[in-house]
């Protein structure tokens, strides 16, 4: 909001999801420094949002039945709307969504194979609620502030991952390539680093990775689990060689091991490309993406610097995170407004702005799929397609009109909030505008503007103007081209 | 009301088909009166398309033995004849509705299509088949440099992409591409009624025409609002589509039914992007023509079938051409979890009224050795350059040139298939 420190505002529109009228009375106060700190160190801030769920002053969620996030997939993508909205903790969120993007997996897939329960249980379970291991999602949320090699290891023995992509096949008669490939060409070095035989020893070297499931297991019954399991007896014990240092004496290869030690060789394999300079570069890079700019392509020195400290702490994901955010590009002016918003960033951020009277976030659970982006079902393992990609005529089309239903829901809350401050246009424009903060507007879009809100008629200021008027300029401001930039 | 002798002509016959077969001179009459103007329809198998279990070799023994439980029997497929090489071949058994084009001799099956150094990822793969260049994949698309050689101003609709991201085929330096994936909710509502709605849509398509000099970001932004709204018309005409046939229900029908209301309303796209996911068949693919892969069949060949008989009932087929393809094919043996992992030349599939169908090229032989083979005899070996056949598509359906196009000359070797 305009109300807060221009170096604040962008900065919560990045490392979290905008500011609410709350969020103002929080960080009104600090220096950016302070708001950085707040943010990244946000094991200090009350994890208390779920509980919030249901409370009338807070978004609401719709359900035709018990809302059962752990179970429901779509009530579990209400649950993260809604703690998108509301977290103290807002980079925790943005951070898990980052590596839901990072290590892509789908619900649709896992629900063809376990059912709809266990697949929204897969990614989504809260630990504790039910029996059996946390949902991925909830991985990225406890570790993903901590080193990259847990995370990866973590993520890689997750049985969501497993079946993603088709881990539990991975026999030693039969290697199974999927992850094998996946782990070097998505979750580390990338492309151009690894080799056609390095994708046959990763296979071999996840040989026996499987799944097993609980006693009595069935799909429907929601305490029943799949889980990882190492399984020796289908683990391939000879030799394998990489093109890549695997330890740090320089060696490539991985030694021939018994099958019951056999599961170090994907932990040497993990922490060999954790902490290959190449993953530490292309995680800098997609940071800068997340962070600083998609406009300006990453700057070198950024990428070595971030590396860096990626690499001496241990591929620690926190230190970074908050050397980004105080680092001289993420608060350099070309940056500002130098990100294309993900619709979940989009749909969030308008909702904190315009407003959630009486709103549920299902309004926008449909409406996210149009624009590109149902949340737990990303297109494939390489994540949603970002920056401008996010952009069609289609997916536009769909964030308009997605901020028609927000205003439209938020009608009468925006005249009762806006028609004290509507003596003029301009006074109403620029009471919206402490609201609802778009990237600067030129003169031929700002004139376009207050000529709407003068097109039915002269300004009288009364309730019935206002409110048609409020509601159609919050709904023009919000589905701009200016709106998108975050 | 004045009606055109080409509309009632072509409204004439989907009445007549509405209950009955196309009668085939009522089509041949239809034909030569058709809307001028060749159009292109582009359909992507998304996940890397097991060819080998689309067009199957099925007297090579070795298919059989590296593939002991994903095969399809020899008595289920649909016999297609020998290639050049002698190759008996069979198309899979739900693949009905092609096997009928393919009798009306309107469908191409160019085996053993790729490049050397097959990309064996998904993203790059694709991304190469789209830019049509192994060298470097991170450029313009095919498809929008051939956009971009039509006469400007270029009309908002010249190209229409039924999914929610552009692909890299159909990027472009300077042609907008409209992607258009629900005709149904391709439209612009407003919190109010009435005037003060149409002053939004008015009001939106000022801001949008911001040219933003200077903020390149911006003007991309400006671009998808703009095109969104100067298409809003236009698409609405072409949801009040009613077909000649009856679509299977699925999104890749309903996409190709879109496709095909857009072309009898006349909307003009020379070219349209439709795409069908779930190929990137690692594990159980499904056995005895059954199972997983089979109804990825079942829908390519149902919804294909649907949309050429509807076409051809309104005399259109003759102006349409469809092409088939995969960013990449699979291997040759099965994995252990009764999947294919990623492997090299696949099948490409060309159908249309104007296709000179049957087999082109020539199927590998799968006994390892064999010099049709490739990666330790693990992958299929293309024959055929894909940037041979785009070439011929380029030059003999689209009428542009292909060198310019494609920056080389890859006539060398294309398939007959015009």
């Amino acid at each position: 909001m305009s109300q807060l420190d221009p170096a604040i505002d962008h900065l919560l529109r990045r490392a979290g999801f905008g500011a609410s009228a709350a969020d103002v009375e929080t960080y009104r106060d600090m220096s950016p420094a302070a708001a950085v700190a707040h943010l990244v160190d946000y094991a200090g801030r009350p994890d208390d949002v779920d509980e919030r769920i249901g409370r009338p002053d807070h978004v609401q969620v719709s359900t035709n039945n018990l809302f059962a996030p752990d179970i429901d997939i779509d009530d579990a993508r209400q649950r993260w709307m809604f703690r998108m909205v509301h977290s103290r903790r807002p980079l925790q969120e943005k951070m898990a969504m980052f590596w839901h993007n990072h290590f892509a997996t789908a619900y649709s897939k896992l629900a063809n194979d376990s059912g709809t329960r266990q697949g929204a249980k897969l990614l989504a379970a809260k630990p504790g609620v039910l029996r059996g291991p946390m949902g991925q999602i909830e991985l990225f949320r406890e570790y993903g502030m901590g080193s990259y090699r847990d995370l990866l290891f973590r993520f890689s023995q997750h049985a969501a991952t497993v079946i993603w992509l088709d881990g539990q096949f991975n026999t030693k008669t039969k290697p199974q390539e999927n992850f094998g490939r996946e782990i070097m060409e998505l979750f580390s070095v990338g492309v151009g680093y690894y080799t056609e035989p390095d994708v046959y020893a990763a296979a071999r070297v996840f040989s026996g990775w499987n799944l097993r499931e609980s006693e009595g297991y069935s799909d429907n019954d929601m305490n029943a689990y799949k889980e990882f399991v190492y399984n020796a007896d289908q683990h391939e014990t000879t030799e394998k060689t990489f093109s890549f240092p695997i330890y740090s004496d320089g060696s490539k290869t991985i030694p021939s091991r018994s099958a019951s030690a056999g599961m170090q060789d994907g932990i040497d394999l993990i922490t060999a490309l954790a902490f290959h300079p190449e993953t530490a570069r292309r995680l800098a890079r997609k940071f800068w993406n997340f962070f600083v700019s998609e406009i300006v392509p990453p700057d070198p020195d950024f990428v070595t610097a971030t590396a860096n400290v990626y690499l001496q702490s241990g591929t620690r994901i926190g230190p970074v995170v908050y050397s980004v955010l105080n680092s001289p590009w993420f608060n350099d002016p070309s940056v500002v407004y130098a990100r294309y918003s993900w619709p979940a960033e989009f749909v969030v951020r308008s909702i904190k702005e315009v407003g959630w009277q009486n709103l549920s976030v299902d309004k926008a659970r449909a409406p996210m799929s149009n624009m590109g982006q149902a949340l737990y079902e990303p297109p494939n393992v390489a994540g949603w397609p970002l920056g401008a990609n996010w952009f069609s005529t289609s997916t536009m089309l769909a964030r308009s009109n997605f901020a028609a239903t927000l205003a439209s829901s938020q009608k009468g809350f925006l005249a009762a909030q806006l028609h004290p401050e509507a003596s003029s246009p301009q006074a109403l424009m620029a009471a919206m505008l402490d609201r609802i903060t778009p990237a600067p507007f030129d003169s031929l879009p700002q004139q376009a503007l207050l000529n709407y809100l003068v097109a039915g008629g002269a300004w009288s200021g009364d309730e019935s103007q206002v409110s048609t008027r409020a509601a159609g300029l919050a709904r023009l401001l919000v589905a701009s081209s200016e709106y998108q930039l975050v | 009301m004045k009606l055109s002798r080409r509309l009632f002509i072509r409204d004439g016959v989907a009445t007549v088909t509405l209950g009955l077969a196309a009668p085939a001179f009522l089509a041949e009459i239809a034909q030569a009166q058709s809307i001028p103007g060749r159009r292109l329809v582009v359909v992507y198998l998304a996940g890397g398309n097991d060819a080998l279990n689309t067009l199957v070799p099925y007297q090579d023994a070795s298919y059989y033995s590296r593939r002991p439980t994903i095969a399809i029997p020899a008595g289920q497929v649909l016999q297609v004849g020998t290639d050049a090489a002698g190759r008996a071949l069979g198309l899979h058994p739900r693949l009905t509705g092609l096997r009928s084009i393919f009798d009306q001799g309107r469908l191409a099956l160019v085996q053993r299509t790729g490049y050397a150094n097959s990309s064996r990822s998904h993203f790059e793969g694709g991304d190469i088949w789209g830019t049509a260049n192994p060298q470097n994949s991170t450029g313009s698309g095919w498809l929008g440099r051939y956009l971009d050689t039509l006469p400007r101003p270029v009309d908002a609709l010249a190209a229409w992409n039924t999914t929610d991201e552009t692909p890299r085929a159909l990027k472009s330096a300077i042609t907008g591409v409209p992607a258009i994936a629900n005709a149904a909710t391709y439209n612009f509502s407003s919190p109010n009624q009435g005037a003060a709605a149409q002053q939004e849509r008015n009001t939106a398509e000022v801001m949008a025409s911001n040219l933003a000099p200077g903020r390149p970001h911006l003007a991309l932004l400006n671009g998808a609002n703009l095109g969104a709204i100067e298409t809003l018309d236009r698409v609405a005409q072409a949801r009040t589509y009613t077909p000649t046939v009856a679509y299977p229900n699925n999104g890749f029908a309903l996409a190709l039914r879109t496709v095909a209301g857009a072309i009898v309303k006349g909307i003009g796209s020379k070219v349209y992007w439709v795409s069908t996911g779930g190929y990137d068949t690692h594990a159980q693919q499904g056995a005895n023509g059954g199972g997983a892969y089979a109804n990825l069949m079942g829908t390519l060949g149902d919804g294909l079938g649907a949309f050429y008989t509807d076409i051809r009932n309104q005399g259109l087929s003759n102006d349409t051409t469809v092409i088939v393809f995969s960013e990449f094919s699979r291997r040759i043996s099965e994995n252990g979890s009764g999947g294919t992992d990623h492997g090299a030349a696949g099948v490409m599939m060309v159908l249309g009224g104007s296709v000179r169908g049957g087999l082109h090229g020539t199927a590998p032989s799968l006994a390892p050795g064999n010099p049709t083979l490739e990666n330790s005899s693990g992958d299929v070996h293309y024959e055929t350059d894909f940037r041979s056949v785009y070439a011929t598509l380029l030059d003999n359906w689209l009428g542009v040139n292909s060198v310019s196009v494609l920056n080389g000359d890859f006539r060398a070797g294309a398939p007959a298939i015009f």
